[in-house]
Protein backbone atom coordinates (compact mmCIF):
# COMPACT_ATOMS: atom_id res chain seq x y z
CA UNK A 1 0.00 0.00 0.00
CA UNK A 2 2.81 2.23 0.17
CA UNK A 3 2.58 2.50 -3.80
CA UNK A 4 -0.73 3.64 -6.13
CA UNK A 5 -1.53 0.63 -6.62
CA UNK A 6 -5.38 -0.83 -8.48
CA UNK A 7 -6.53 -1.33 -4.86
CA UNK A 8 -6.52 2.46 -3.84
CA UNK A 9 -8.35 3.30 -7.32
CA UNK A 10 -10.80 -0.06 -6.62
CA UNK A 11 -11.55 1.52 -2.75
CA UNK A 12 -12.31 5.08 -4.49
CA UNK A 13 -14.68 3.04 -6.84
CA UNK A 14 -16.24 1.45 -4.19
CA UNK A 15 -16.99 4.45 -2.00
CA UNK A 16 -18.58 6.14 -4.94
CA UNK A 17 -20.93 3.07 -6.00
CA UNK A 18 -21.80 3.10 -2.59
CA UNK A 19 -22.55 6.01 -2.08
CA UNK A 20 -24.91 6.45 -5.25
CA UNK A 21 -26.73 3.67 -4.25
CA UNK A 22 -27.03 5.05 -0.90
CA UNK A 23 -28.52 8.19 -2.84
CA UNK A 24 -31.25 6.32 -4.66
CA UNK A 25 -32.79 5.26 -1.63
CA UNK A 26 -32.27 8.34 0.59
CA UNK A 27 -33.64 10.84 -2.47
CA UNK A 28 -36.42 8.68 -2.96
CA UNK A 29 -39.05 11.37 -3.73
CA UNK A 30 -36.95 13.75 -5.79
CA UNK A 31 -35.71 12.12 -9.11
CA UNK A 32 -33.38 14.83 -10.38
CA UNK A 33 -31.20 13.66 -7.13
CA UNK A 34 -31.68 9.75 -8.50
CA UNK A 35 -30.63 10.60 -11.57
CA UNK A 36 -27.35 12.30 -10.26
CA UNK A 37 -26.72 9.79 -7.73
CA UNK A 38 -27.39 7.37 -11.09
CA UNK A 39 -24.69 9.58 -12.85
CA UNK A 40 -22.28 8.87 -9.63
CA UNK A 41 -22.79 5.06 -9.77
CA UNK A 42 -21.54 5.26 -13.33
CA UNK A 43 -18.72 7.40 -12.92
CA UNK A 44 -17.69 4.79 -10.32
CA UNK A 45 -17.71 2.02 -13.24
CA UNK A 46 -15.82 4.14 -15.46
CA UNK A 47 -12.92 4.63 -13.21
CA UNK A 48 -13.15 1.04 -12.30
CA UNK A 49 -12.65 0.66 -16.12
CA UNK A 50 -9.93 2.91 -16.42
CA UNK A 51 -8.25 1.84 -13.48
CA UNK A 52 -8.03 -2.07 -14.82
CA UNK A 53 -7.21 -0.74 -18.30
CA UNK A 54 -3.94 1.05 -17.63
CA UNK A 55 -2.85 -0.76 -14.46
CA UNK A 56 -2.72 -4.14 -16.74
CA UNK A 57 -1.31 -2.50 -19.70
CA UNK A 58 -4.60 -3.03 -22.25
CA UNK A 59 -6.26 -0.37 -23.89
CA UNK A 60 -9.96 -2.05 -24.33
CA UNK A 61 -11.15 -0.33 -21.23
CA UNK A 62 -10.60 2.90 -22.04
CA UNK A 63 -12.88 2.15 -25.34
CA UNK A 64 -15.20 0.55 -23.09
CA UNK A 65 -15.14 3.82 -20.66
CA UNK A 66 -16.00 5.62 -23.47
CA UNK A 67 -18.76 3.87 -24.45
CA UNK A 68 -20.37 4.25 -21.22
CA UNK A 69 -20.06 7.63 -21.33
CA UNK A 70 -22.06 7.49 -24.23
CA UNK A 71 -24.71 6.06 -22.87
CA UNK A 72 -24.64 7.80 -19.71
CA UNK A 73 -24.93 11.44 -21.44
CA UNK A 74 -28.00 9.59 -23.44
CA UNK A 75 -29.35 8.36 -20.24
CA UNK A 76 -29.15 12.09 -18.48
CA UNK A 77 -30.65 13.40 -21.82
CA UNK A 78 -33.78 11.10 -21.94
CA UNK A 79 -34.38 10.65 -18.12
CA UNK A 80 -34.31 14.84 -17.67
CA UNK A 81 -36.91 14.61 -20.99
CA UNK A 82 -39.03 12.75 -19.31
CA UNK A 83 -38.73 14.36 -16.04
CA UNK A 84 -39.86 17.45 -18.17
CA UNK A 85 -42.99 15.82 -19.28
CA UNK A 86 -43.71 14.15 -16.05
CA UNK A 87 -43.67 17.88 -14.78
CA UNK A 88 -44.90 18.97 -16.65
CA UNK A 89 -48.27 16.92 -16.35
CA UNK A 90 -48.60 17.05 -12.63
CA UNK A 91 -46.97 20.17 -11.80
CA UNK A 92 -44.70 18.09 -8.84
CA UNK A 93 -41.99 15.16 -9.46
CA UNK A 94 -42.51 13.06 -6.14
CA UNK A 95 -41.71 9.12 -7.57
CA UNK A 96 -44.10 8.28 -4.81
CA UNK A 97 -47.32 9.10 -7.45
CA UNK A 98 -45.81 7.82 -10.24
CA UNK A 99 -47.69 5.10 -10.87
CA UNK A 100 -50.82 7.39 -10.87
CA UNK A 101 -49.80 7.72 -14.70
CA UNK A 102 -50.50 4.09 -15.70
CA UNK A 103 -53.38 2.88 -17.75
CA UNK B 1 3.84 12.03 -3.88
CA UNK B 2 1.50 10.43 -5.90
CA UNK B 3 0.06 8.64 -3.32
CA UNK B 4 -0.32 11.81 -1.70
CA UNK B 5 -2.10 13.81 -4.81
CA UNK B 6 -4.56 10.32 -4.97
CA UNK B 7 -5.34 10.94 -1.01
CA UNK B 8 -6.29 14.43 -1.76
CA UNK B 9 -8.08 13.72 -4.84
CA UNK B 10 -10.03 11.09 -3.79
CA UNK B 11 -10.68 12.65 -0.44
CA UNK B 12 -12.75 15.28 -2.94
CA UNK B 13 -14.43 12.63 -5.01
CA UNK B 14 -15.91 11.13 -1.89
CA UNK B 15 -16.87 13.99 -0.16
CA UNK B 16 -18.59 16.08 -2.87
CA UNK B 17 -20.03 12.86 -4.25
CA UNK B 18 -21.68 12.56 -0.46
CA UNK B 19 -22.70 16.22 -0.43
CA UNK B 20 -24.29 15.57 -4.27
CA UNK B 21 -26.89 13.04 -2.30
CA UNK B 22 -26.83 14.89 0.82
CA UNK B 23 -27.24 18.21 0.06
CA UNK B 24 -30.58 20.22 0.15
CA UNK B 25 -30.61 22.28 -2.66
CA UNK B 26 -30.49 20.43 -5.92
CA UNK B 27 -28.71 23.64 -7.17
CA UNK B 28 -25.93 22.27 -4.89
CA UNK B 29 -26.11 19.04 -5.82
CA UNK B 30 -25.79 20.06 -9.23
CA UNK B 31 -22.30 21.52 -9.05
CA UNK B 32 -21.11 19.16 -6.06
CA UNK B 33 -21.45 16.58 -8.55
CA UNK B 34 -19.65 18.95 -11.16
CA UNK B 35 -16.86 18.98 -8.72
CA UNK B 36 -17.18 15.16 -8.07
CA UNK B 37 -16.31 14.65 -12.04
CA UNK B 38 -13.41 16.70 -12.20
CA UNK B 39 -12.01 15.74 -9.35
CA UNK B 40 -12.15 12.12 -10.86
CA UNK B 41 -10.58 13.70 -14.02
CA UNK B 42 -8.32 14.27 -11.57
CA UNK B 43 -7.55 10.94 -10.68
CA UNK B 44 -7.41 9.40 -14.15
CA UNK B 45 -4.76 11.95 -14.71
CA UNK B 46 -2.36 10.50 -12.24
CA UNK B 47 -2.36 6.87 -13.64
CA UNK B 48 -2.03 8.80 -17.52
CA UNK B 49 -5.45 7.88 -18.82
CA UNK B 50 -5.46 11.34 -20.32
CA UNK B 51 -8.20 11.15 -22.70
CA UNK B 52 -10.83 10.02 -20.34
CA UNK B 53 -10.06 12.58 -18.44
CA UNK B 54 -10.70 15.18 -21.14
CA UNK B 55 -13.92 13.52 -22.62
CA UNK B 56 -15.25 13.03 -18.67
CA UNK B 57 -14.39 17.21 -18.34
CA UNK B 58 -16.31 18.05 -21.92
CA UNK B 59 -19.01 15.33 -21.53
CA UNK B 60 -20.25 15.30 -17.83
CA UNK B 61 -19.46 19.05 -16.59
CA UNK B 62 -19.71 20.64 -20.40
CA UNK B 63 -22.66 18.87 -21.15
CA UNK B 64 -24.42 16.91 -18.49
CA UNK B 65 -24.02 18.95 -15.57
CA UNK B 66 -25.20 21.86 -17.70
CA UNK B 67 -28.36 20.24 -18.36
CA UNK B 68 -29.05 18.88 -15.10
CA UNK B 69 -28.55 22.69 -14.33
CA UNK B 70 -30.82 23.74 -16.92
CA UNK B 71 -33.70 21.22 -15.32
CA UNK B 72 -33.09 22.05 -11.99
CA UNK B 73 -33.53 25.76 -13.09
CA UNK B 74 -36.69 25.39 -15.36
CA UNK B 75 -38.90 23.36 -12.88
CA UNK B 76 -40.68 25.33 -10.49
CA UNK B 77 -40.48 22.22 -7.78
CA UNK B 78 -41.00 22.98 -4.16
CA UNK B 79 -38.19 21.25 -3.19
CA UNK B 80 -38.54 22.30 0.59
CA UNK B 81 -41.61 19.98 0.36
CA UNK B 82 -39.91 17.08 -1.34
CA UNK B 83 -37.53 17.15 1.79
CA UNK B 84 -40.27 16.67 3.79
CA UNK B 85 -39.56 13.30 5.76
CA UNK B 86 -36.71 12.39 3.56
CA UNK B 87 -34.77 11.81 6.92
CA UNK B 88 -36.51 8.58 7.71
CA UNK B 89 -35.21 7.51 4.58
CA UNK B 90 -31.11 7.49 5.96
CA UNK B 91 -31.46 4.46 8.28
CA UNK B 92 -32.46 1.96 5.61
CA UNK B 93 -30.60 3.54 3.11
CA UNK B 94 -27.82 3.36 5.04
CA UNK B 95 -28.60 -0.24 5.75
CA UNK B 96 -28.14 -1.00 2.06
CA UNK B 97 -24.95 0.80 1.96
CA UNK B 98 -23.53 -1.16 4.65
CA UNK B 99 -24.61 -4.68 3.26
CA UNK B 100 -23.31 -3.48 0.00
CA UNK B 101 -19.65 -2.81 1.47
CA UNK B 102 -20.04 -5.65 2.75
CA UNK B 103 -20.69 -7.70 0.00
CA UNK B 104 -17.55 -5.82 -2.40
CA UNK B 105 -15.52 -6.52 0.81
CA UNK B 106 -15.98 -10.39 0.09
CA UNK B 107 -15.27 -10.11 -3.43
CA UNK B 108 -12.38 -8.35 -2.52
CA UNK B 109 -11.13 -10.86 -0.24
CA UNK B 110 -12.20 -14.17 -2.42
CA UNK B 111 -10.67 -12.53 -5.30
CA UNK B 112 -6.65 -13.67 -5.84
CA UNK B 113 -3.85 -10.99 -5.81
CA UNK B 114 -4.45 -7.87 -7.58
CA UNK B 115 -0.92 -6.89 -8.06
CA UNK B 116 -0.85 -6.25 -11.81
CA UNK B 117 2.51 -5.16 -12.63
CA UNK B 118 2.06 -4.24 -16.65
CA UNK B 119 1.25 -0.35 -15.98
CA UNK B 120 0.90 0.77 -19.52
CA UNK B 121 -1.81 3.83 -20.12
CA UNK B 122 -0.49 4.44 -23.72
CA UNK B 123 -0.01 0.66 -24.32
CA UNK B 124 1.70 0.54 -28.19
CA UNK B 125 1.76 4.01 -28.85
CA UNK B 126 3.71 7.27 -27.72
CA UNK B 127 0.51 8.82 -26.08
CA UNK B 128 -2.86 7.72 -24.40
CA UNK B 129 -5.02 9.56 -27.15
CA UNK B 130 -2.66 8.28 -30.07
CA UNK B 131 -3.20 4.41 -28.62
CA UNK B 132 -7.00 4.90 -27.87
CA UNK B 133 -7.14 6.56 -31.83
CA UNK B 134 -5.21 3.43 -32.78
CA UNK B 135 -8.07 0.62 -32.21
CA UNK B 136 -11.00 3.07 -31.86
CA UNK B 137 -11.18 3.67 -35.12
CA UNK B 138 -10.11 0.48 -36.30
CA UNK B 139 -10.97 -2.48 -34.29
CA UNK B 140 -13.92 -0.78 -32.52
CA UNK B 141 -15.20 0.72 -35.34
CA UNK B 142 -18.58 -0.91 -35.41
CA UNK B 143 -19.18 0.82 -31.50
CA UNK B 144 -17.83 4.02 -32.05
CA UNK B 145 -20.68 3.94 -34.80
CA UNK B 146 -23.60 2.41 -32.82
CA UNK B 147 -22.42 4.64 -29.80
CA UNK B 148 -22.91 7.72 -32.24
CA UNK B 149 -26.08 5.67 -33.25
CA UNK B 150 -27.52 5.73 -29.34
CA UNK B 151 -26.63 9.37 -29.33
CA UNK B 152 -28.58 9.87 -32.19
CA UNK B 153 -31.59 8.22 -31.00
CA UNK B 154 -31.22 9.35 -27.18
CA UNK B 155 -31.56 13.04 -29.24
CA UNK B 156 -34.39 12.21 -31.15
CA UNK B 157 -35.87 10.75 -28.48
CA UNK B 158 -36.02 13.81 -25.75
CA UNK B 159 -36.76 16.06 -28.61
CA UNK B 160 -40.00 14.08 -29.18
CA UNK B 161 -40.74 13.70 -25.77
CA UNK B 162 -40.63 17.59 -24.81
CA UNK B 163 -42.08 19.08 -28.03
CA UNK B 164 -45.58 20.14 -28.07
CA UNK B 165 -48.03 21.92 -29.97
CA UNK B 166 -49.73 24.52 -28.70
CA UNK B 167 -53.31 25.13 -30.01
CA UNK B 168 -54.17 28.92 -31.13
CA UNK B 169 -50.37 29.42 -31.64
CA UNK B 170 -50.08 30.89 -35.49
CA UNK B 171 -47.31 29.49 -37.45
CA UNK B 172 -45.57 29.86 -40.57
CA UNK B 173 -46.41 27.78 -43.40
CA UNK B 174 -44.13 28.34 -46.01
CA UNK B 175 -44.99 25.76 -48.42
CA UNK B 176 -48.50 27.75 -48.60
CA UNK B 177 -46.91 31.35 -48.71
CA UNK B 178 -44.73 30.15 -51.87
CA UNK B 179 -47.42 27.87 -53.76
CA UNK B 180 -49.81 30.97 -54.06
CA UNK B 181 -50.92 32.24 -57.49
CA UNK B 182 -51.45 35.47 -58.79
CA UNK B 183 -55.16 34.08 -59.56
CA UNK B 184 -55.46 32.48 -55.95
CA UNK B 185 -55.13 36.28 -54.33
CA UNK B 186 -56.50 38.79 -56.90
CA UNK B 187 -59.93 39.15 -58.73
CA UNK B 188 -60.43 41.31 -61.38
CA UNK B 189 -63.53 43.45 -61.14
CA UNK B 190 -64.79 45.56 -63.89
CA UNK B 191 -67.37 47.88 -62.21
CA UNK B 192 -69.55 49.88 -64.62
CA UNK B 193 -69.40 53.57 -64.12
CA UNK B 194 -71.05 55.12 -61.70
CA UNK B 195 -72.42 52.51 -59.45
CA UNK B 196 -69.49 50.79 -57.63
CA UNK B 197 -69.30 47.11 -57.05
Amino acid sequence: MTELGILHFLIVSAALFTIGVVGIFVNRKNVIVILMALELILLSVNINLVAFSVFTGTIQGQIFAMLVLTVAAAEAAVGLAILVVYFRNRRDISVENVDLMKG
Amino acid sequence: MALIAFGLIAAVVILSALFVIAARNPVHSVLWLILAFFSSAGLMVLIGAEFLAMLLIVVYVGAVAVLFLFVVMMLDVDFVELKQGSLGYWPFALLIGVILVAELALVWSASGSLNFDAFDPSPGAETNTEAIGAVMYTQYLLLFQLAGMILLVAMIGAIVLTLRHRPNVKRQNVSAQTGRRRADATELKDPAPGQGI
